[in-house]
């Protein structure tokens, strides 16, 4: 069970008088887990709050406590001070609580418009929706936030840092007070993240209280007046963002130490592994040429929507380039599929683990194995033998801790199932692997944990490729980056011209 | 473990059935005479045929409407030949039948693969495709029994250690497809195609071979089924087997398969098969309308469909690590 060891824990200031939204005392059990024991969190006008903890922590918990999604076990929601139940998510929504979620909860076949007065659009005398108005008032709110979009666009021909706007129009056409952001940077690049912070000011100044969910330290310091941290389901420590420093917050959020440095590595560059030649698409990438060393990390570099991910998965052959060639050891191939791409050692693991790394219904050991059928088999029959020797050998090497191999992938908690997809890779015996967004969503202790991972890969020979948009994360584990603007390669960084502002220079195209 | 082998689907479907048998056998103890029971699974076999096939396909998150029609359309091309040429082995017509049902599947098989069409609506249109050409190609009339040849008609009724030769064909397929489910990489790729189709493609499974190869095996198996059909009825004729194929579909469901894809097994759709077979022979012979029956069937799935939905539900809700880890 868990340790009841922090029972005198600061309470939070549940009683004051000025805090829109409180949590007093809350806890909640599914069967199995306990997922919060007695957690206080108060959330003011006017203020953003910053909720931090790792994966597990119980974040996600009461974001659906104060959404009414989950009923509290025990506890009771303060509204103004005063306790106010929230048995439906229409209840919560009536007390002006609204959620801008990590994936939008949109409706992607209806209009900018639609999304955000469903429930509540304007009426005409016949008592049906105004269309016109609708319109209007979207087009004003949308204006008031400074987003230029078009209200009777579709959603789904937007972005995603434009279905965020979409979102957060909703929540001020609901006249929310209180606005719960959920990682809504995790899928925004560089430029996208400050226009949202623009937005929170204004939220802010507008007197509105902010429950703000992050994995990243940056942005938590730049944004929040106030801090919360859980671990395990508990509340660790809470108070001003101003009196708490970096290394504070997350010997808190992990209960140790965490060194943010990023592991020291021999730069070695060995004999090309992987020569890109000419690769290029009719519509998301043109002239794409590189080379890739043994016992490298080469970073890619580029804003939301430059052609990174769409180039990399037609190198691991999900989608046909239309021009190019590929060399892997000198040797030129064909790959046509992902098992092509395997075959001659090329490995990906996407960005969206949830939807493309692992199959939640099948165990752990059946995961691992899926890619190398080919080699623990004979005659199209499994050598089940094999097949476990091979899932043991490197979920010990990556030390994934699990009841047992047959434990569903569905049941591990979220570090571990992202464990068991990099397992299912390097279980292949990859020449080069890429990673899409290693780090997006993971928290602190789990995210060094990775970068080591990465480091120890490459002392091994492995040759790397680091999709990533996270600027101290690629300047500090690649050795090289190439940087992509709009389908193209704009530049190719090393040493000292590896500067924060050189890449989002280059980026951006200023 | 032993927890959760009490908690299984199958488990759970096995208590059902005893229950099933218990209840009746209160009210006709004759039911559960093995001879009685041997008759109700002889009777139940060709379902558990199609329905193993079935499973494979709706694992891959697709659906096989066209079974019964296939079933019919190689019943009667066999009666045919069996008419033309009676001295033709059984093997041949068994080949015949085998062949024919398999290349039907495929057809299935590579419309959903090559050109992306929804299996419901590819089954749906070959179905009746299936069932039109029966009747172009018999004119709409029937293969009587005296028109069949004794060696044809003999075969799924021939005894074989006290047990017919039909029975036997289900207990092997019901041996077959479990190895081919569990130890073989197709086995696997139709779990990995149907649980994740996005994981399964990057770990370089085709989904679209692996629904192919689902569709082709369901065929497969819809044709076997045709010729033990005809034979045991000793009738061909355009209707036969008319809306089985919604039988199969429940027994799968029934059993366990999630009709969203990547769940099944094998035993599974024996048990809801089984399950379906014990209503169908029970009912007439406790004196209960056969109009009942599909009421019954109907509520069946429905139970089934509610049960494993709370299961599933539960799974999503493991927030931190299990209790027992951190201790």
């Amino acid at each position: 069970m868990l340790q009841q060891t922090q029972k005198s824990l600061p309470r939070g200031d549940r009683s004051d008088p000025q805090a829109i939204l409180a949590l007093a005392d809350i806890s909640k059990t599914f069967p199995g887990v306990k997922a919060l024991s007695g957690v206080s969190l108060s959330l003011y006008p006017g203020k953003v709050t910053a909720l931090v903890g790792e994966n597990g922590a119980g974040k996600s918990t009461v974001v659906k406590i104060l959404t009414g999604i989950y009923q509290p076990d025990g506890g009771s929601i303060l509204v103004d001070g005063v306790p106010a139940p929230f048995p439906t998510p229409q209840a919560a929504a009536d007390q002006g609580v609204t959620a801008i979620h990590q994936e939008t909860v949109l409706f992607d076949e209806l209009s900018v418009a639609e999304n955000i007065f469903l429930g509540h659009a304007p009426r005409n005398s016949w008592g049906l929706i105004d269309r016109k108005k609708t319109t209007e008032k979207a087009r004003a709110l949308l204006s008031s936030i400074g987003a230029a979009l078009d209200p009777e666009l579709r959603l789904k021909d937007l972005g995603i840092a434009n279905k965020h706007l979409v979102a957060i129009a909703r929540a001020l056409s609901i006249e929310a007070r209180v606005v719960i952001m959920d990682e809504p940077t995790a899928a925004l690049s560089q430029k996208e993240i400050e226009e949202l912070y623009e937005l929170v000011e204004s939220l802010k100044a507008q007197g509105r209280a902010i429950l703000f969910i992050s994995h990243k330290f940056d942005e938590i310091f730049r944004i929040a007046d106030n801090y919360t941290v859980f671990r395990d389901g508990q509340l660790i420590g809470d108070g001003a963002i101003a009196d708490v420093s970096e290394a504070e917050l997350v010997k808190m959020m992990v209960g140790r130490d965490v060194s943010q440095i990023f592991p020291e590595r021999e730069p070695s560059a060995g004999d090309p592994v992987l020569t890109v030649e000419g690769y290029a698409h009719p519509t998301e990438f043109d002239d794409i040429s590189f080379t890739l060393r043994k016992g490298e990390i080469l970073g890619f570099y580029g804003l939301v929507g430059a052609g990174r991910s769409e180039f990399m998965q037609s190198l691991f052959g999900i989608t046909r380039p239309s021009a190019g060639s590929v060399e892997v050891g000198g040797r030129k191939v064909s790959i046509r599929s992902p098992a092509d791409a395997v075959d001659n050692g090329i490995v990906y693991v996407p960005e969206d683990r949830g939807k493309q790394g692992a199959v939640l219904d099948l165990p752990i050991f059946q995961n691992i194995t899926l890619p190398s059928l080919g080699r623990i088999s004979r005659g199209g029959f499994l050598r089940l033998a094999e097949e476990f020797r091979l899932a043991r050998e490197y979920t010990e090497r990556l030390d994934l801790r699990a009841a047992s191999l047959d434990t569903h992938v569905g049941n591990l908690s979220g570090g571990n199932q992202q464990k068991v997809v990099i397992a299912k890779w390097l279980a292949t015996q990859p020449r080069v692997i890429i990673l899409d967004e290693p780090t997006k969503g993971v928290d602190i202790g789990s995210k060094a944990a990775v970068h080591e991972f990465m480091a120890e890969l490459a002392a091994q020979g492995l040759a790397v490729i680091m999709v990533s948009s996270e600027i101290p994360e690629v300047l500090g584990m690649s050795d090289r980056v190439i940087v992509m603007r709009e389908g193209r390669i704009v530049a190719e960084l090393t040493d000292t011209e590896l500067q924060p502002e050189t890449l989002v220079r280059h980026a951006a195209g200023i | 473990m032993l927890k959760r082998l009490i908690a299984s689907r199958e488990t759970l479907l096995i208590v059902a059935i005893l229950l099933l048998l218990i209840l009746i056998s209160s009210r006709f103890p004759g039911f559960i005479a093995p001879s009685n029971l041997a008759n109700v699974f002889n009777d139940t076999s060709p379902l558990i045929l199609l329905a193993i096939g079935q499973m494979i396909v709706i694992l891959t998150r697709c659906i096989d409407l066209s079974v019964a029609a296939n079933l019919a359309l190689t019943g009667m091309v066999v009666s045919m030949v069996n008419v033309a040429l009676p001295g033709l082995p059984i093997a041949v017509i068994l080949g015949i039948a085998i062949g024919l049902g398999t290349i039907l599947g495929m057809i299935n098989g590579l419309l959903v693969w090559k050109l992306q069409i929804p299996s419901i609506v590819v089954t749906l249109g070959t179905m009746t495709i299936f069932r039109g050409v029966i009747f172009l190609i018999s004119d709409g009339k029937w293969v009587n029994s005296h028109e069949m040849s004794p060696a044809f008609k003999a075969f799924p009724r021939a005894e074989l250690l006290g047990l017919p030769v039909l029975s036997w064909i289900a207990i092997f397929a019901v041996i077959v497809f479990t190895v081919v489910m569990t130890r073989t990489t197709l086995g696997r790729a139709f779990y990995a195609a149907g649980g994740n189709p996005h994981a399964a493609t990057y770990a370089g499974i085709s989904v679209g071979r692996s629904q192919f190869w689902a569709f082709t095996i369901s065929g497969a198996l819809a044709g076997l089924t045709g010729y033990l059909w005809v034979s045991r009825f000793a009738v061909s004729y355009v209707d036969i087997a008319g809306g089985f194929e919604l039988d199969v579909v429940a027994a799968c469901v029934i059993g366990g398969v999630s009709i969203m894809g990547g769940i099944g097994t094998v035993a599974g759709a024996l048990l809801g098969a089984l399950f379906l077979g014990i209503i169908k022979n029970a009912l007439p012979v406790v004196d209960i309308s056969p109009f009942w029956q599909l009421a019954i069937s109907g509520g069946a799935i429905i139970i089934a469909v509610a049960l494993n939905a709370q299961a599933n539900r539960k799974k999503g809700r493991i927030i931190l690590k299990r209790a027992e880890q951190i201790r």
